[in-house]
């Protein structure tokens, strides 16, 4: 029952402030309450973990053998965690941006906002592949209208690449890897150990197992990852909880989930593709961060730095081995917190100081100093570095690394980091230290952002910070998904 | 009367014709056509519940027994295929009403619903018959008023495209009536079941071959398929828009029942696919008909006639099932029957909608409807969803079923085309929705919301597309027993 609750509440909210459109404050409140009660409830689903229950919901059976079910486990439970909670600070800081940038459309804007949120939600708790999958493209479809809300020929370009790119992965690989799937074992449901072990060959696995890598698209592993800088063109809350949170993570708790309920990480370490695929997500840490290098827009530069931390999840998860997969998994709250406030801080400029590219922001830092002081925890808790809670991810994946005898995943990982903390201190130190352009006409009394959106900055920033003192509820979800005796 | 239901599907459309064509005067004639559509689809939806829980039914018309006298059978088979055409026929026609009476002049509206009930009753008496000639005679009545009904569209042209129809048409009934001649001369009967006792025995001989590849061709060009699909663009966009609804959801479906018939029941799915190696052809034709024609749709500036062309898209998934003449591929191709029909209703009704109010259907004349027609659109973007085949539409239904039947005979890069289709279909579709959605609308056009009278049965196949997309166990049930039945797996 709780279970529904969590995803008809997002979807009762969202058609609620559709018929409060014409009062923007009570409708505003609306979203907020259903933000605050949806959390709760999936809070209330975190006992049930603990005692070891998997609570389920089985809403029908589509086809014989096939069907649309949800069942509670704590990787999900985790991922829905974090996006409800930071559905809540998004909503507080999105009234802030949109009406501080005047955007129009607000209705239509929180309403697939609360549907991507129950998509998001739906994916998190789905029972087998096939729910996830049907849940996935909900998300895909509802946050087209949010990626294009500016309606431009631009936003319409972007919208392009944003379907064009999530649909050809999913209906052209992912799907084909499903149902491959479906052929060979019997079923999707996902399992503890997987499914597929002994199915087929281990080339036919690993053809499925690329197949699922590269077609879930919306974990962004390159050369399937240009819908993301693309999906910037939107307002600056959807790139944040969505962009940075609620789709991407979608995306790599799909290949969490795949790699353990489905393959197993037994079966996982003996595929001669995963080392490989492995390796690409390498490629992708890297070759993402050097892009992100050479964005002098911000959000763009966010992007690519997304499209980077993504693939280490994806990496966590092919190490196919505990450490590996607790990393992955915690990185997906610990990213999610520090990359929301960089893009709170993002949005926050535009907003006051209407600077999108970082050559145009040096000295902003003295009139907005709260803003780049978030922008500086956020960027700590990326690169891995304490007092943030990126550094526990980090820390977890390395581990895997070297469990895995993958001292070049290491490197890779710390290479990354390296060049995280150029490209992305960058921005407040040269905000707080260098002086304003000498072009910059710079309208009189530029000061923070509006109230809303600096509150939602602070506790974003507070919350990374946090999290450093205390990933332990992270840390014991994930080492329920992996228990020590499966090593 | 339960037990003559088999002849009273079709004789009480057949005899509700005439009276509308004769009062002579609109709203009766939509009356009486509206009473005639809305009994077949409770006789079919009876019949079916009736086949699926006491198996097939005879019944002798007249009391002749066969196969001296007419037969109609009842199986799941074709107890689906009338509920298609008869489900459509219940919702297009509340929908004709305010369409027809925009597109067709005053005078000719009895006559067109006349002609409309006597394409269904053609259409259910194929589906129905267990005669082959009965088969050919209903043909020509569906063809016949089929079209009459296209010549009635609203731009000349219609008159071409009709005409254009008509000849193939006609080439193709006529190879039909050949095949069934020859099948007469040989085997001295014209009952279905009559015949694949029969046929066996006379493998050997020549003219069955030539029996068979004459039906072939005759039965493939009234189902349009690729490369025999050049009638179906033109009558499809020139048609006026409650008759393209209704034939783009029906009559290329029956044709594709016709051939289902032939090749499994009546010459055997051995003969057909091992003699005669039919998959050999049907599955490159189809192929070749998913990515050429998605290809073609994505080109075309008149909505209608790029939803034409995604229909002869769709075919080549139909019979892309039907050749893998497996259980799963022909579950497949029989669920895509129906859930083309549900699909391509849907959006077909919902250009109707736009033909209603902006009186084009071309593409640059649509900048801005998602503002200005926002339910109209919706039901478009539903439809398309649908052909897409997004998770929770029937059209993933189809495709689910589709893949795996690919798979299962490890044909991975048939899979793929598949899936490519999907992709174009993304593209044909995205295509409208960017113009209805991205561009603003033109504000001295004044174009309004269409009529409830047109929304609620567009929506009506809408909300059905998303129905048995979510609770697919009824239809594909029926699908595989169809398919079991027609390979024989079971009685």
């Amino acid at each position: 029952m709780l279970i529904a609750t969590c995803m008809l509440l997002p979807v009762a909210g969202a058609c609620v402030l559709l018929l409060l459109g014409k009062w923007p404050n009570a409708r505003e409140a609306a979203t907020l309450v259903t933000g605050a009660l949806t959390f709760w409830f999936v809070r209330g689903l975190l006992p049930y973990m603990r005692e070891g229950a998997r609570p389920r919901l089985d809403v029908l059976e589509v086809i014989p053998g096939i069907e649309l079910a949800f069942e509670v486990e704590p990787l999900g439970l985790l991922f829905a965690l974090v996006a409800s909670f930071l559905w809540i600070v998004t909503t507080l800081y999105a009234i802030g941006y949109m009406r501080g940038h005047h955007e129009e459309n607000q209705t239509r804007f929180y309403f697939f906002f609360a549907i991507a949120i129950a998509a998001a939600i739906g994916v998190a708790f789905s029972a087998n592949l096939f729910t996830l999958f049907t849940f996935y493209e909900v998300l895909t479809f509802c946050t087209f209208p949010l990626v294009t809300h500016h309606q431009t020929d631009e936003a319409r370009k972007a919208g392009r690449v944003y379907l064009g790119i999530l649909l050809t992965t999913s209906v052209g690989l992912q799907l084909l890897a499903i149902i491959w799937t479906w052929q060979l074992a019997g079923t999707v449901e996902f399992t503890d150990g997987g499914i597929l072990a002994g199915t087929a060959s281990a080339g036919v696995l690993g053809a499925i197992l690329v197949l699922f890598v590269f077609g879930i698209g919306k974990a962004a592993v390159m050369p399937f990852h240009r819908w993301l800088p693309a999906a910037m063109v939107a307002p600056t809350p959807v790139s944040a909880l969505l962009h940075a949170v609620a789709v991407v993570k979608a995306g790599v708790f799909t290949v969490l989930k795949v790699s353990v309920y489905i393959f197993g990480i037994d079966l996982l370490g003996t595929l001669a593709a995963t080392d490989w695929l492995a390796w690409a997500a390498g490629m992708t840490i890297i070759l993402a961060s050097l892009v992100a290098f050479r964005q002098d827009n911000l959000k763009a530069r966010l992007a690519y730095s997304t499209i980077s931390q993504l693939s280490y999840i994806v990496l966590g998860a092919l190490l196919a081995n505990r450490w590996g997969i607790i990393g992955g998994g915690m990185h997906i709250a610990m990213h999610a917190f520090g990359k929301i406030t960089l893009f709170f801080a993002a949005g926050a400029i535009l907003v006051a100081a209407h600077e999108k590219d970082i050559s145009r922001m040096h000295g902003l830092g003295r009139t907005m100093p709260i803003t780049f002081g978030a922008f500086f925890i956020g960027s700590l808790s990326i690169i891995g570095l304490p007092p943030a809670g990126g550094s526990w991810s980090k820390w977890f994946l390395g581990m895997g690394t070297l469990e895995a005898g993958q001292v070049g995943l290491l490197a890779v990982l710390m290479l990354s980091s390296l060049l995280g903390l150029y490209y992305l201190l960058e921005v407040p130190v040269k905000a707080f230290f260098l002086k304003p352009p000498s072009d910059a006409h710079r309208p009189e009394g530029i000061h923070e952002a509006p109230t809303l959106s600096l509150i939602a900055i602070i506790v974003t920033a507070a919350a990374t910070i946090g999290l450093f003192a205390y990933p332990d509820l992270a840390y014991e979800l994930m080492s329920m998904v992996v228990p020590e005796a499966a090593q | 009367m339960s037990h003559h239901l088999p002849v009273l599907l079709v004789v009480i459309p057949l005899v509700a014709a005439p009276f509308a064509a004769l009062v002579n005067r609109p709203r009766v004639s939509w009356a009486i056509a509206l009473g005639a559509a809305w009994w077949a689809f409770y006789a079919a939806f009876r019949l079916l519940a009736q086949v699926m829980s006491d198996g097939t039914i005879h019944y002798e018309l007249g009391g002749w027994a066969a196969p001296y006298g007419i037969e109609y059978v009842v199986d799941p088979a074709n107890a689906w295929v009338l509920l298609i055409v008869a489900l459509i026929g219940a919702v297009v026609i509340p929908y004709a009403r305010a369409s027809v009476a925009r597109e067709v002049s005053e005078d000719r509206i009895p006559l067109f619903y006349a002609a409309f009930i006597l394409c269904m009753t053609g259409l259910l008496g194929i589906a129905v018959t267990g005669d082959v000639f009965n088969v050919f005679v209903f043909l020509e009545i569906s063809s016949l008023s089929s079209y009459a009904l296209i010549a009635l569209g609203p731009d000349r042209r219609a008159l071409t495209a009709s005409y254009q129809y008509l000849i193939v048409g006609s080439v193709g009934a006529t190879f039909i009536v050949i095949g069934i001649g020859l099948m007469y001369v040989m085997t001295g009967t014209l009952n279905m079941a009559d015949l694949a006792e029969i046929l066996p025995q006379l493998e050997a001989n020549r003219t069955i071959p030539v029996a068979f590849t004459f039906l072939t061709v005759g039965i493939t060009l009234k189902l349009a398929l690729f490369p025999l699909h050049m009638w179906l663009p033109n009558a499809y966009t020139y048609a006026p828009s409650a008759v393209t609804a209704f034939i783009a959801s029906t009559a290329t479906k029956v044709a594709v029942y016709l051939l289902l018939r032939f090749f499994f029941t009546v010459f055997g799915a051995e003969f057909s696919f091992d003699v005669m190696q039919l998959d050999r052809i049907l599955m490159p034709l189809a192929l070749l008909a998913i990515l050429t024609m998605s290809l073609v749709a994505i080109y075309q500036e008149d909505v209608k006639r790029l939803l034409a062309y995604s229909s002869v898209a769709q075919i080549g998934y139909i019979v892309l099932g039907i050749s893998f003449a497996s259980a799963l591929g022909l579950t497949a191709g029989i669920l895509h029957l129906f859930n083309h029909a549900l699909m391509k209703g849907a959006l077909f009704m919902a250009m109707g909608c736009v033909m209603y109010r902006v009186g084009s259907v071309q593409i640059d004349r649509m900048n801005g409807l998602g503002r200005a027609m926002p339910w109209t659109m919706a039901a478009f973007v539903g439809g398309g969803l649908s052909i897409i085949g997004v998770p929770l539409t029937v059209g993933f239904i189809s495709k689910w079923y589709l893949i795996q039947a690919a798979l299962e005979q490890g044909m991975w890069p048939v899979a793929a085309v598949v899936l490519a289709g999907s992709l174009l279909a993304v593209i044909y579709i995205w295509k409208v929705v960017e113009v209805a959605y991205f561009r603003d609308v033109d504000p001295e056009a004044g174009i309004s919301e269409a009529p409830l009278s047109l929304l609620i049965p567009t929506w009506t196949l809408v909300i059905a597309n998303f129905w048995f997309g979510i609770n697919a166990s009824a239809t594909s049930g029926v699908a595989q027993r169809a398919a079991e039945l027609l390979l024989g797996l079971a009685s």
